[in-house]
């Protein structure tokens, strides 16, 4: 046997023990995992870190948070790598819900989105309704003097992400193509989370649409020139919900049995149990002055504060109901 | 505009307070590019071995493919170990994903080109002279190797610092399969990039320092160590 066959036949020896060693260790000396992947805002804001903590407290098990867009949790779910995801997009819920890969859906928080731009406010956008700031940002963006692609007056999240949704549906509701308005010069796509989005915004003196709570959670770490100039409106309502991954899939049936569906309920009971609502509608109080995130699971059932309600039930509720009954799996405390 | 002078006033009082959360990703960071490197020296070495030594087919187009990997965008592996060790990917039955596990294999596969070339480079450059004369000394086939891979050792060395750096420095591999879950999978890197997005700059600019820290003290440490070598061996040569 040569020298270079002996170290290989060690190299080879030696990743197989790694591998092993590694494969025994994560399946039987660590506690039970709970993969949550979820949207950037709920995490960027430190929301999450601190139900987190609560949770582990609370319970035997190992919170793993993975924080991505929308598009790319739903993704993880239908991998089957994720357990539980916290999503903001009722579109694409649904298809994700028709499609078989996930049950048990619970609206359990919302706020609004909000239109940031400078606090100057070329545009003049201020206080007028979302249709008409939108046509008042890209009538100044035609009319800019610099039409090189230098001078941006709108950034886009681009990454298929609960927000850039939103974003897509708002220009067309203003009526405008998102593909085609996209494309002129004065409009940017980064393709990044809001974090990064807020920084070019601020950056570059330009326009974006921006969750409230990551909005607010910027500002205070940023001292940004950032204002939010439009909230507060039904086409702006930012819905957060949560859905447990299905753990039989037919036709995917060996990846979903590795679902762990046990945890995942359990933690859709603690979110949307009243302490940890109290919770969310308390957070950012006292280092942003004033909530990021509402509880949606008491207004729902009480039905106040009433626009609100009416517009979360038109805007996130598919045939009448937050997860209509074929789309639930026991656990009737959760729908009352 | 913001604020950076405060910034690093408020990181360097983070790195000296010896704030856990911050050391602990130091930490974890050191280990997983350590045996990953680690790792990739164990198989890269009897490649670079042959690849330097012996005569076959398509040897050269086997050194290209290495050498053009050593530049693969480290979110396109990434990806790839995404889809790999994704739970519906072919090694999703070993539940690797979202582990240490899985960063270390990543950043060991993503750092085996750079090893292996800069090894062939230090193998060949040796005189070929050594190998002949080891071998009409009486020495066997494998006696005569390793006393060549001693000759490279410097350059071997530096192969392995190189992909040390590289390991510590990306992003796309550690994010794509570690998932930046705080306190099991976060490393400088992914860190640096999560407190970003989320306005933390002083914490993000604390890790980004102890990161060029890190690697310029490996980089001295190196330095000095050759010259210990030659000091050493000055010393020994008059016996």
């Amino acid at each position: 046997m040569q020298t270079w066959q002996k170290l290989l036949l060690v190299a080879v020896l030696s990743t197989i023990l790694f591998v092993s060693s590694a494969l025994v260790y994560f399946h039987h000396f660590v506690k039970r995992r709970l993969i949550i992947s979820t949207t950037t805002s709920l995490y960027d804001t430190g929301l999450l870190d601190i139900i987190e903590k609560n949770y582990e407290a609370s319970h035997n098990v190992d919170v793993n948070i993975i924080s991505v867009g929308t598009g790319m949790a739903i993704q993880h779910a239908q991998n089957g790598d994720a357990d539980v995801i916290l999503v903001h997009s009722p579109s694409m819920e649904q298809t994700f819900l028709e499609q078989g890969y996930g049950e048990n859906r619970k609206i359990f928080a919302y706020n609004f989105f909000t239109i940031v731009g400078p606090t100057a406010d070329p545009a003049g956008i201020s206080g007028r309704p979302v249709k008409e700031a939108l046509h008042c940002i890209v009538n100044y963006g035609r009319n800019l003097t610099d039409q090189s692609g230098q001078t941006k007056i709108w950034v886009s999240r681009s990454d298929n992400s609960g927000t850039h949704l939103k974003e897509q549906a708002l220009w067309q509701a203003a009526g405008y193509n998102y593909t085609s308005v996209s494309t002129e010069p004065w409009f940017a796509c980064v393709g990044s989370g809001m974090g990064d989005t807020l920084n070019v915004a601020n950056q570059k003196s330009a326009y974006t649409l921006s969750d409230l709570g990551s909005y607010l959670t910027f500002r205070r770490g940023n001292a940004a020139s950032l204002s939010a100039l439009i909230t507060e409106e039904q086409e702006l309502l930012n819905v957060y919900s949560v859905m447990a991954v299905r753990s039989s899939v037919s036709g995917n049936q060996s990846v979903h049995e590795q679902v762990n569906y046990e945890d995942a309920m359990s933690f859709i009971k603690y979110l949307v149990s009243p302490e940890t609502q109290q919770m969310i509608t308390d957070y950012g109080k006292e280092t942003c002055g004033q909530s990021l995130f509402f509880g949606a699971v008491q207004p729902l059932t009480t039905n106040s504060p009433h626009p609100v309600v009416d517009w979360i039930k038109s805007y996130a509720f598919f045939d009448g109901s937050e997860c209509p009954p074929q789309y639930r799996n026991g656990y009737p405390e959760l729908y009352p | 505009m913001v604020d950076i002078l405060g910034g690093i006033v408020q990181a360097f009082q983070l790195i000296f307070a010896g704030d856990v959360t911050l050391y602990g990703i130091v930490c974890r960071t050191l280990l997983f590019s350590g045996v990953a490197v680690l790792l990739a020296a164990l198989w890269g070495t009897p490649i670079a071995m042959v690849l330097a030594l012996k005569h076959f087919r398509g040897k050269a187009i086997v050194k290209t493919f290495f050498n053009s990997l050593i530049g693969i965008p480290t979110v396109v592996l990434g990806l790839i170990l995404y889809l790999v060790f994704s739970k519906s990917g072919p090694l999703g039955f070993l539940g690797l994903l979202y582990t240490p596990a899985a960063i270390i294999l990543g950043e060991a596969i993503l750092v085996t080109p750079i090893l292996i070339s800069i090894t062939i480079t230090a193998i060949e450059a040796v005189d070929p002279e050594v190998l002949l004369l080891a071998k009409t000394l009486g020495a066997s086939d494998s006696q005569a190797s390793m006393a060549v891979l001693k000759e490279a050792l410097n350059g071997f060395l530096l192969g392995n610092i190189a992909s040390f750096n590289r390991a510590i420095a990306e992003l796309g591999v550690a994010l794509l399969v570690g998932g930046n879950i705080v306190g099991l999978t976060d490393v400088l890197t992914t860190a640096i990039s999560r407190y970003t997005q989320r306005g933390e700059l002083d914490f993000a600019i604390a890790l980004g320092i102890l990161l060029l820290v890190i690697v310029f003290a490996i980089n001295l440490l190196i330095i000095a160590a050759r010259k210990v070598k030659i000091i050493f061996e000055l010393w020994r040569s008059p016996q």
